[in-house]
């Protein structure tokens, strides 16, 4: 919300980026929808490639608690490209511009700055995060340096290397994204062939190493790859974005599944599609920078997944909680309904004997049986009415329906089979029997009850409904 | 070596009053940001201080063109403008800053996403919208991107107080830097709890989650303070780094506050001379003659990663060289102590004045190389322990006293595993000859004691008495 309102405040402010004539976007879009230009789709291509490898390898980091770990690699890699940049300008003037040469040098200074962030973690006792924004910081605080030695250079091209740190999808050609195809295919085999490998040390690294697989070997790969992306990411989103496109997506897929295979999978289509929609709209409006765009549009499919994931989305969230909210309540004020028929009625002492329909029980009483307020007691009495389960108003008292009748018993069975189980198999105190009772109860399922029945048919006698092991109380301070 | 010591010189020759405002407005700047900085990584946030420097920028860009848009209607008087303008900035970064954290919270708490991913989805979020924004505002403003991210103190120092020769930035920076000085000073008990014991602070009544807001916003306000003179993103080598160092260096928190403040303080001489000596020297030589110098901004971040190696090499008790030393110290210790063992057994079987013996069991008996037996034998002969007399190493009397505990604690510790460990006897032996080097005389008397002062070992050698 705060992110909508900031963004409608810039744009409001600057009453830009919207283009003067409405004729003009709708051309723009045409062109851009219909991908008439061969540039266009070279661009969204190549993008979009990035996109879903960056996906999918995030899963693994995110999984990893290691997420970080990109922006190190993206803000080390700058001094790697300044650098060989540097070198091939003083072996021979020109050739600065060797695309590959200069990925090279990102490729080895990311490493060197995870090599770094391992030795300060293995060798000092700083820790994890002060590790990386220390191997972050002055690596791109050496690369920022050489950068202005750069531009001092005579054939200084420093432009071009400036696309390094903010990204410059549109001036991507062809050959650039034959490359990053390659690299992506690269990417994707190596994820798909050690999915099993990754699978265990990102759930379970001790295991993995017990079970003899080669952890280290693995997380080597594993970085390998974080160092294949980011390089990728450089020249389209730049490194100070790049590592949003190995986070976000990852961490938005999560919301929609519990499995690996499909978290990565979804991990990787909502990078591609981000990645698509940013690059679309920078080509719309040619003033956005692309990999601002692309981040901010995967920013976008990441809140759209916090609140509507199926799996841990907060709307699902919420609704599972009122949910069993309103169980935990039913369950309640039935119980409190049975007991309190139960100690009002004389009789013969077998279940089948108590009518439980028969007698009401008054609101002053249902009140006093726990520590409810009277709001909360009208509450879970207008949704049980609702629900057919309890029948009466204030004046007359309160009665279970047939079907409430059936439903507090099981609950009542429930909860004194609990409490039988604790003392007989626990050895917890009497006193504390109902607290723990009333905590379980409402996730005892059929298969635990017959369980529990024949795990105390051999000692008890009274298993149809126990007794309950503690006096009932009216008083409602031991039920807090 | 020469040419380059004048080369330097030569270099340095050059330098101007303006160059020592740089330094000081930098030093400044440095130390200001290392105080929360102290903080962040006590309480292990240094990624949130890095996610703050990103997320500033937005702030940054929307104070500004606040700031223009105030000026434009009117509300504030040209003359008031400068001044303005930097309560505006402050106050948006600080909204900036806290809003950073109360979103990560969210995300991590509302939506279970692990911390850092929750600090890398906010932050990346946040800094994409101000690059956008500073593209789109940037006719409208006199804001340059390379500016707000790297920093260009060089120029900033040219904007001087009217009257004075000090720089608007030294001022605002040094203001700053007292403001946290102040703080850190008023707050230091409630600081320190919070960072060490956040359970035991909010039993004492310190609101933990005031204290962290608090943090965030401090740490935002002078990020934008120094964002002018360093840069955005390479504040966070200020923040960090010479907490880090300081962390390396002592314990004690007022200590590390100290020794962080000179770590800062010193990155900015370093980094700019740095920046002026050290591209001439190197791509000068390379043939590159238009390189003049470097980014200060950047050479100071190099300057403080130099300092904090220089800290995890030679950190006394904890750095690297001193764990070195202290390993070898222990390995020629056990060594000679080894060697002693060895010399004391051949007295026992009586070929103590048989050199042939004698030298064959020290060349073969003992684990160590022969340079490190040399080594272990000249530390004895040093402390008196050996002679070498003739063509054959004896035991002085004070050679034969610690000898003497040496295989006694062997010989003890063979008797003890024998008494409490089902162990077969030849089991005995390479556990004895690792533990006799750590085993003191009180160890030596409890176990004797424990064991009715045995006479024998299980392998029926007798057990030498204390000397």
């Amino acid at each position: 919300m705060t992110l909508a309102a900031q963004w409608l405040c810039g744009s409001a402010l600057l009453g830009l980026p919207v283009p003067s004539d409405a004729a003009g976007i709708v051309d723009q879009f045409l062109r851009v929808a219909s991908l008439r230009d061969y540039n266009t789709r070279v661009v969204l291509l190549g993008t979009t490639l990035l996109g879903v490898s960056a996906g999918v390898v995030g899963t693994f980091m995110l999984l990893r608690r290691r997420s970080l770990m990109g922006d190190v690699v993206a803000h080390a890699s700058l001094p790697g490209v300044a650098l060989a940049f540097i070198v091939l300008e003083a072996v021979s003037p020109g050739m600065g511009r060797s695309l590959t040469a200069l990925l090279a040098g990102a490729v080895l200074a990311g490493f060197l700055g995870i090599l770094a962030t391992v030795a300060i973690r293995r060798y000092t006792r700083i820790k994890e995060d002060a590790a990386l924004a220390i191997v972050l910081s002055v690596f791109f605080g050496l690369g920022i340096a050489l950068f202005t030695v750069v531009q001092n250079l005579p054939t200084g091209n420093a432009a071009g290397l400036h696309h390094f740190i903010y990204g410059k999808a549109a001036s991507m050609v062809a050959d650039h994204v034959r490359f990053i195809a390659a690299a992506s295919a690269l990417v994707l085999t190596l994820c798909l062939l050690f999915f099993k490998e990754f699978t265990v040390l990102a759930f379970d690294e001790q295991y993995a190493a017990a079970q003899g697989w080669p952890v280290l070997r693995l997380d080597v790969l594993l970085l390998a790859l974080v160092v294949g992306v980011t390089v990728i990411g450089l020249q389209s989103v730049g490194l100070l974005l790049v590592v949003a496109m190995l986070i976000i997506p990852a961490a938005a897929a999560r919301f929609w599944t519990d499995r690996l295979g499909w978290m990565t999978m979804v991990s990787g289509l909502l990078g591609g599609l981000g990645a698509a929609a940013g690059v679309a709209a920078s080509a719309i409006f040619p003033r956005l920078a692309a990999g601002a765009v692309i981040v901010l549009a995967s920013s976008f499919f990441f809140l759209v997944s916090m609140l509507f994931g199926i799996r841990r989305g907060v709307l699902v969230q919420a609704f599972a909680l009122r949910r069993s909210r309103r169980r935990v309540g039913r369950h309640d004020l039935l119980r409190a309904m049975y007991e309190n028929v139960e100690s009002s009625v004389e009789t013969d002492g077998s279940p089948e004997g108590l009518d439980l329909t028969a007698q009401p029980v008054a609101f002053d009483r249902l009140l006093a049986t726990r520590s409810w307020s009277a709001a909360r007691v009208r509450r879970l009495l207008a949704a049980a009415q609702r629900e057919g389960l309890v029948t009466g108003n204030a004046s007359s008292g309160y009665r279970l329906t047939a079907r409430g009748a059936a439903d507090a018993r099981r609950v009542v069975r429930n909860h004194r089979l609990w409490e039988m189980y604790l003392i007989t198999y626990a050895d917890v105190a009497t006193s504390h029997i109902d607290r723990d009772a009333d905590e379980i109860e409402y996730v005892l399922d059929p298969d635990l009850v017959a369980e529990l029945e024949t795990a105390l048919s051999r000692r008890r006698a009274d298993l149809a409904m126990p007794a309950s092991p503690h006096a009932i109380q009216e008083d409602s301070a031991c039920h807090g | 070596m020469p040419g380059i010591l004048a080369q330097t010189l030569d270099l340095l020759a050059g330098w101007r009053p303006l160059d020592t405002w740089i330094v000081v407005t930098a030093a400044l700047a440095a130390m200001g940001c290392s105080l929360p900085g102290v903080f962040l990584v006590l309480r292990r946030q240094s990624m949130t201080g890095d996610a703050l420097s990103h997320t500033s920028l937005p702030g940054i860009v929307i104070a500004f063109l606040l700031a223009q848009w105030l000026n434009k209607l009117g509300w504030i008087s040209p003359e008031t403008y400068e001044t303005a303008r930097h309560g505006v900035l402050f106050l948006g970064a600080m909204v900036v800053g806290v809003a950073t954290a109360v979103l990560t919270e969210w995300v991590h708490k509302l939506g279970r996403v692990e911390a850092s991913a929750a600090l890398g989805v906010v932050f990346t979020t946040l800094f994409a919208l101000g690059l956008i924004l500073i593209r789109t505002a940037a006719d409208n403003v006199d804001l340059d991107p390379d500016c707000v991210l790297y920093g260009t103190v060089e120029t900033v120092v040219i904007d001087t107080l009217a009257g004075t020769g000090v720089p608007r930035a030294a001022v605002l920076n040094g203001l700053v830097l007292l403001v946290n000085l102040g703080l850190v000073v008023i707050f230091f008990k409630e600081l320190r709890i919070s960072a060490f014991d956040p359970a035991l602070a909010t039993t004492l009544g310190i609101n933990a989650t005031l204290m962290h807001y608090a943090l965030m916003a401090v740490t935002a306000a002078t990020l934008v303070a120094a964002f002018e003179s360093v840069g955005s993103i390479l504040v966070i080598a200020m923040l960090i780094v010479p907490a880090a160092t300081a962390s390396l260096l002592s314990r004690q928190l007022w200590l590390v506050i100290v020794l962080s403040l000179a770590v800062a303080g010193l990155s900015a001489p370093l980094g700019h001379v740095m920046a002026i000596v050290l591209p001439p020297l190197i791509f000068g030589r390379l043939g590159f003659d238009s390189v003049v110098d470097a980014s200060t901004a950047g050479m100071m971040a190099v300057a403080v990663g130099m300092l904090f190696a220089a800290a995890v090499f030679l950190a006394p008790g904890t750095g690297i060289l001193a764990r070195i030393v202290h390993h070898a110290v222990l390995v020629v210790r056990i060594a000679a102590e080894d060697v002693l063992g060895v010399l004391y057994r051949a007295e026992e079987a009586g070929m103590a004045s048989k050199a042939t013996e004698v030298n064959h069991l020290l060349e073969n008996a003992l684990k160590a190389g022969p340079l490190l037996r040399g080594l272990a034998m000249r530390t004895l002969i040093r402390e008196g322990k050996l002679v070498h007399d003739g063509a054959i190493y004896r035991l002085t009397p004070a050679g034969r006293d610690a000898a003497r505990a040496v295989v006694r604690s062997h010989r003890l510790w063979e008797a003890y595993l024998a008494k409490h460990f089902q162990l077969a006897e030849d089991h005995f032996h390479d556990s004895a000859a690792r533990a006799e080097h750590y085993i003191d005389s009180g160890t030596r008397e409890r176990m004797a004691e424990e064991l009715d002062q045995p006479g024998l070992d299980p392998h029926g050698r007798s057990i030498p008495k204390e000397s």
